[in-house]
């Protein structure tokens, strides 16, 4: 997709493309996009259609999730809390696309503080599912994953703490990987759990997310947990014979909608008949994971959003108290209830007293999350199953049922967790909502998750299916 | 003072790091304008993350090493979380298991005059807040503002055990501390709030309180000073002295109470993921061999290498500065005597003009030492000539000794002047002989007086005595 647009743009315009974007982002329904860069946008694409250079994604738009800090551009999280702060730097990422010649168009809509898999704690209201208006987009990257989706955006970034660049990619029927902890440089990521999250593409098809990934993954001396090297990932290796592929016994059954579990075990099927070879194996501990991934999230969520008291940023309004008045009366003003609800969670799990129970004991967990993925990858080169139990769900339906909501995560958060990659990728649907199959890889071994995902999207129809609106 | 219990915790900023503690910020920010040496890091910007600067652990390790700690294998960070305007990050990156260094201590001279070891419980690392400015004083002001600069400075967090028993102990303590980390080289005095104390105090039986924040080493005397004598007070009052955090008001030379330690903070610490656990202990080596002499070892290589005074040895080593000046003069003058008049007058002058030894010319200092030896000029010239010099009148000893006439008589000219005026004064000479001592000082007058003070009164009264010996 974007080797074609590149072509097209080359012998085009880029004003033209991008101005058609913009038109349609105007009369879009989603609500995907929180702010537009149209000017600096369209100047770049007059400056690329006069001299078009070597960037490897040379007059490309592209959409930036609401977190990733864009110098110039105003970067809330889709908090009241931040609203009118306007980053004095690029994140690391951002530095990355715009050397290589890609067009910031702007901002996504996400989750509050990525706080949510619906886009529905939003300030800015919920983004709607492109391919189906009453449902969610997924999240907490929804903004992103639905204007990809949508034909708004031809790929955007989004970023994954316990599933949410994989979520929306299955709700919206569209490619999205979550990399290895520390392949993606976090500086200028707005924290939400700094030990689970990492920055990934949201795109139409494999071939693009390897593409992005070239350009953003490398190591970056400003995050310390940013690993060493560069990788290449292009082209892709096709073909899947002789990959032993891992499926998860504890990732079907109860819970996972009948259509969503046929899905995927067709993608499965579909696989071994291109030659992969599949086994069942176990993650014994995977009934733990989303209590010890709340735990830790809301822990480290709880001490990131500590600093914002619209001392310096953000949120101020009325006349100022003393300091613990009016600090108290931004924050309470400023978060919205799941940000709250997590915020307090963590306050108390980090708690004296408390800490040994909840986050230490959440630890510890992690650990044996981390060794059954490694235990399973002796005998396998990757690991199959679904990205999310259901398919994207009504708008309004969850929202006011936390837990219902967290358990959505269920197959996601182990990833975060164990700190591996894995891709969501189009393999069905279920009536009218696209399904997501999820390839786990071993640490840094995006390479083989990408080959398999590439495969099995050159053999499969789904990947092509648009929404209506398109 | 046995009944008196006090415990610091010593803010130490490693200011002569170059660069802050998890960005590249210059940390020569004391001369700039407000929040100009600030970065997305160090404001702690959305997104921003900390690299930590390794430097500043090597020179954590240094002082650790120094104070006789045990260094950690691995050392981890931790988030201290609690709201503040001076945390534009609503956390510290401090450390707490696993700080750098533990179970320590360094000797002291104690209120009995006997030399005892303090321990030290540990050392951790810490970056500094920001700086509040307060408009008026703290319990007054009406409003505040932020100053950034200050913020992410290496900070080094001495806390000792509560082994000190007066302020003029804690002063002790602190005076050792600031010298040791002047010999490391890791730590400048002179700049403002360099060095910030925490003191515990409690009376024998009562609760503690804490003072916060006391800048200046009379500032800690002060404040435990009043703070032993209110809490005595209340004692004897039958009042009782409550657990609280104190502030020291340095204009009115009182600590007036700031927050009860009821409710106490919970600092919620847990690891700093966005750093990963250094280890260490491959660093140690290497470190403790380029470690420097420390003051006790030099003061005891004084004392044997140039024959000093055990007292005179600790005055010269107590600042590097000092010592190094010492060393310097002695190379090219008698040690014993240059000990002497470096500590007993060159560190007094200093010491009344505020003015360190860095103004002071080595050669001059061993040159005055030579012609005191050579009997050139007198003691009561040499202590001019170092006033004159300090004072920026005249260019060198030599000058001043020409240009003032303070080269001392030669004997032949007080022997002359002495036989003289024993030879005038018969009805002191018959004095003296009658057994009082002091008529020997009349004629001694009637020498100074004929030498116009050239020679020196000691020695005068040694040759007068002598010459009305002969009679």
């Amino acid at each position: 997709m974007l080797m074609e647009l590149k072509e097209q743009l080359l012998s085009g315009s880029a004003e033209e493309y991008l101005n058609k974007l913009f038109l349609k982002i105007e009369k879009s329904p989603l609500n995907g996009f929180t702010s537009l860069a149209r000017e600096s946008a369209l100047q770049q694409a007059r400056e690329f259609d006069k001299n078009p250079g070597q960037g490897r994604l040379a007059g490309v738009p592209i959409a930036i999730k609401e977190c990733i800090s864009t110098k110039g551009i105003e970067t809330n999280c889709s908090s009241n809390i931040l609203r009118g702060y306007i980053p004095p730097y690029d994140a690391h990422v951002i530095e990355q696309l715009k050397a290589e010649g890609a067009i910031i168009m702007g901002k996504t809509n996400m989750d509050e503080f990525a706080m949510g898999s619906s886009t529905e704690t939003s300030c800015f209201g919920p983004t709607r599912n492109p391919w189906d208006y009453d449902c969610v987009p997924g999240g907490s990257s929804g903004g992103s994953a639905a204007v990809v989706a949508g034909g708004e955006a031809p790929c955007a970034l989004g970023s994954d703490t316990g599933g949410s660049v994989r979520c929306p990619a299955s709700f919206c029927g569209i490619v999205g990987l979550k990399p290895t902890y520390g392949l993606v440089s976090r500086y200028g990521l707005v924290a939400y759990a700094n030990s689970l999250e990492q920055i990934g593409p949201l795109t139409r098809t494999v071939e693009d997310t390897a593409l992005l990934m070239e350009v953003i993954a490398g190591h970056d001396e400003r995050d310390t947990t940013s690993a060493e090297g560069k990788k290449r990932y292009l082209p892709i290796r096709e073909g899947v014979s002789g990959l032993k592929i891992g499926i998860p016994r504890e990732y079907f059954g109860e819970g996972v909608s009948k259509e969503v579990e046929k899905a995927v075990w067709d993608a499965i099927n579909t696989l071994e008949s291109l030659g992969a070879a599949w086994q069942e194996v176990s993650l014994p501990h995977t009934k733990h994971a989303l209590a010890a991934y709340y735990v830790i999230a809301m822990s480290e969520a709880s001490s990131n959003l500590a600093r914002f008291d619209g001392l310096r940023y953000g949120l101020r309004f009325g006349e100022d108290k003393d300091w613990h008045t009016t600090f108290s009366d931004i924050r309470a003003r400023g978060f919205g209830p799941e940000a709250k609800r997590r915020i307090l969670l963590g306050t108390y799990a980090l708690s004296a007293g408390y800490y040994g129970r909840y986050y230490l004991k959440a630890l510890k967990v992690r650990t044996l999350i981390k060794e059954d993925f490694l235990r399973a990858f002796k005998d396998v080169d990757l690991l199959a199953g679904p990205t999310m139990p259901i398919p994207a769900f009504k708008i309004g339906e969850r929202i006011n049922d936390p837990l219902s909501l967290y358990l959505a995560d269920v197959f996601t958060v182990p990833i975060n967790l164990a700190g591996v990659p894995a891709i969501s990728v189009p393999c069905g649907f279920a009536g009218h909502l696209p399904v997501g199959l999820q390839l786990i890889g071993k640490h840094f071994d995006e390479a083989t998750i990408l080959q398999a995902a590439h495969t099995f999207e050159k053999a499969t129809p789904f990947h092509e299916k648009t929404p209506a609106v398109i | 003072m046995e009944d008196v219990i006090i415990g610091l915790e010593i803010h130490v900023q490693l200011n002569r790091l170059r660069s802050k503690m998890f960005c590249g910020c210059s940390t020569d920010y004391h001369n700039s304008e407000p929040n100009s040496h600030t970065c997305p890091v160090c404001l702690g910007l959305p997104g921003s993350l900390p690299v930590l600067n390794k430097k500043a652990v090597e020179f954590g390790i240094k002082v650790g090493l120094a104070l006789n700690c045990t260094i950690e294998e691995e050392t981890l960070f931790y988030r201290k979380n609690y709201y503040y305007p001076d945390l534009p990050k609503g956390f510290q990156i401090s450390q707490y298991d696993f700080p750098l260094a533990t179970r320590g201590h360094i000797m002291i001279l104690g209120d009995d005059g006997v030399e005892r070891d303090i321990r030290i419980n540990r050392a951790h690392m810490e970056e500094d807040p920001g700086r509040l400015v307060h408009a008026g004083t703290i319990d007054r002001a009406k409003y505040t503002m932020v100053d950034y600069n200050r913020c992410g400075m290496p900070l080094l967090e001495v806390v000792t055990e509560p082994d000190l028993h007066s302020p003029k102990e804690a002063r002790a303590f602190l005076d050792k501390l600031k010298s040791i980390l002047e010999y490391l080289e890791v730590f400048d005095g002179s700049l403002e709030g360099s060095m910030r104390v925490d003191a515990n105090i409690s009376l024998k039986g009562g609760d503690r309180t804490e003072i916060k924040n006391i800048s200046g080493f009379k500032g800690v005397e002060k404040a435990l000073s009043y703070e032993i004598t209110r809490q005595k007070n209340m004692q004897r009052r039958n009042i009782k002295v409550v657990q609280e955090t104190r502030h020291f008001d340095e204009i009115r030379n009182i600590t007036v109470s700031i927050r009860s330690k009821v409710g106490a903070h919970d600092y919620r610490y847990f690891p700093e993921c966005d750093l990963v656990g250094l280890r260490i202990a491959s660093w140690v080596p290497a470190i403790k061999a380029a470690l420097p002499e420390l003051p006790d070892a030099k003061r005891k290589r004084f004392v044997e290498q140039y024959n000093l005074s055990d007292d005179h040895a600790k005055s010269l080593t107590s600042e590097i500065k000092v010592a190094n000046f010492y060393e310097a003069v002695a190379a090219r003058a008698p040690p014993k005597l240059a000990a002497v008049w470096i500590a007993d007058v060159l560190k007094g002058e200093l010491n009344y003009r505020d003015q360190t030894v860095d103004g002071f010319s080595q050669e001059h200092m061993a040159e005055i030492v030579n012609m005191l030896a050579e009997s050139k000029i007198t003691e009561d010239g040499a202590v001019q000539i170092i006033r004159d010099l300090l004072d920026g009148r005249g260019s060198s000893p030599d000058e001043i000794v020409k240009s003032k006439g303070l080269g001392k008589a030669k004997d032949d000219v007080v022997q002359k002047a002495v036989r003289e005026a024993v030879a005038e004064s018969a009805d002191a000479v018959a004095d003296y002989k009658a057994g009082s001592e002091r008529a020997l000082n009349f004629i001694v007058g009637v020498v100074m007086k004929k030498t116009r003070g050239k020679a020196s009164p000691g020695e005068v009264h040694k040759l007068v005595k002598a010459e009305v010996e002969k009679m």
